[in-house]
């Protein structure tokens, strides 16, 4: 009741008002289509070949690499919370998984990983 | 039962409001004080019955206006996630306020009410994990398009935004080892403790590196210049371009909602949020020994307008960066983002880790 009554409320009014803002959109706005009107707009000049085209490979390799670290992140937020608990101990463990991950991080920076041209 | 119902009925809609209101009259302050700062006139046209009060009305023409802009849906894009987009960038960054408290305890009648919408124990998880979600909106709507340059303007948005969110978690770890406690309001109540008897304990006095880290990736997650690349204008136009009327407004909107939630959380864990300096449950104790005593809903409402009045500088101060910088290169926002502020979140979970057992050693 503490937590999830109001967090539904908010979920609610929050969802409520998007869908209205996109209703409203939908329903109020004139619908006066023509080809011209339905092409996409690329800069004025006439579109060749599909949208959705083949691209960098790169973007996966982001995507790749932000979930290695993404766990790291999570792993690292019980430490934090109990960190004082740990003392030492805690912080050298962490240490060397910190050390571990920063190692891939130069291994993927020396291997061009990073660089956009 | 029904009571406390209504109380939280009443705090959802107070939070909704401000957050909207704030969002909504941010859309004419950023008008306006590009203006100011190029030294034009600005948005000073909507009238009604002939008053204009400086450019004011601006915001409720321009939500008329896109209501009756005509709708439009590219014929060769995916109808159901084109419709969604919006929703998904306009929903997660509306609910995140809902775990920014904004300010203390309130006693009425024996009640005692938090002044927060959702207090829960693992709010900053929460926070991180609402603010995830904003990729989708981004990327969805860059695919549902069906056109070359929106999807490389969501591709290149999703890339920056995934980015930053690591910089983003891990700067708010050392906030986290020094207080101990993944609970905002907690976090919250700890910064008003002194430190050297004078000196407020917010989170910016001790993790000075983690709020420059955090500040930078949260404008980078807003996607505002210096790093709007996903939209830059006069290059790819960006993953927005096949939208027009409310659909489009609510992308805009969605952009000045999460600034007005990043100054909130910049303020909450950074800032002190709701605490004013030597402000207490009973009144201000000044270092050099007064005190002031004020009665309870004085010192309250002294907090939510200490919590308002940082929530508007910080976007003062996000406006004040946009209109000042220029857009940075796209490899420059990778190279910020993977080669500078990573390894520099990393260093600061370390020093802070040693520093504070050196502390506790001594």
């Amino acid at each position: 009741m503490d937590t999830a009554f109001p967090l539904f409320l908010m979920l609610l009014f929050a969802g409520g008002l998007a869908g209205a803002m996109l209703a409203m959109g939908e329903f109020i706005g004139p619908k006066r289509l023509t080809s011209i009107k339905l092409e996409p707009f690329e800069c004025g000049s006439t579109p060749i070949g599909p949208g959705r085209q083949r691209f960098n490979v790169k973007f996966y390799l982001v995507a790749m690499l932000f979930i290695i670290f993404d766990v790291e992140v999570v792993f690292l937020y019980p430490w934090a919370v109990i960190f004082r608990d740990l003392g030492v101990f805690g912080l050298v463990e962490m240490a060397c998984f910190i050390f571990i991950l920063a190692a891939a991080l130069v291994y993927v920076w020396k291997r061009g990983a990073l660089e956009w041209e | 039962m029904i009571v406390e119902a209504l109380i939280h009925l009443v705090k959802v809609l107070l939070v909704i409001g401000f957050v909207m209101n704030v969002a909504g009259l941010l859309t004419w302050v950023e008008r306006k004080q590009s203006a100011v700062m190029q030294d034009r006139i600005g948005a000073n046209r909507a009238d009604i019955f002939g008053f204009r009060l400086i450019g004011l009305f601006h915001p409720i023409a321009d939500g008329l206006k896109m209501i009756t802009k005509e709708d439009f849906i590219p014929p060769g894009g995916n109808r159901f996630l084109h419709t969604m987009a919006p929703f998904a960038a306009f929903f997660p960054a509306l609910i995140a306020f809902a775990i920014i408290p904004f300010g203390d305890v309130l006693r009425v009648g024996g009640r005692i009410i938090p002044l927060q919408v959702v207090d829960f124990n693992v709010g900053v998880l929460y926070l991180l994990a609402v603010g995830g979600m904003s990729v989708y909106g981004v990327v969805l709507a860059g695919w549902s398009s069906n056109n070359k340059y929106s999807l490389l303007g969501g591709l290149r948005a999703s890339a920056q935004l995934i980015s930053y969110e690591i910089t983003l978690g891990l700067s708010i770890i050392g906030v986290l080892m020094v207080f101990q406690t993944l609970q905002l309001s907690e976090i919250n109540r700890l910064q008003g403790e002194l430190l050297f008897g004078f000196i407020p304990k917010w989170g910016v006095v001790v993790q000075p590196l983690a709020f420059l880290l955090f500040f930078t990736a949260a404008v980078a997650e807003s996607r505002r210049i210096p790093f709007d690349q996903p939209e830059s204008e006069s290059e790819i136009i960006g993953y927005f371009t096949e939208y027009s009327g409310m659909k489009w407004g609510m992308f805009m909107f969605a952009d000045f909602i999460e600034t007005v939630t990043v100054a909130g959380v910049a303020t909450s864990v950074f800032f002190g949020g709701w605490q004013v300096p030597y402000l207490f449950a009973d009144g201000f104790h000044f270092p050099w020994g007064s005190i002031v005593a004020l009665p309870h809903l004085a010192v309250i409402l002294l907090q939510v307008a200490s919590f308002v009045f940082k929530v508007l500088f910080f976007c003062w101060l996000l406006m004040t960066i946009r209109w000042t910088l220029p857009r940075f290169r796209y490899d420059q926002v990778m190279r910020l983002g993977w080669k500078y502020l990573l390894p520099l979140s990393l260093f600061n979970i370390l020093a802070t880790g040693v520093v504070i057992l050196a502390l506790q050693a001594l």
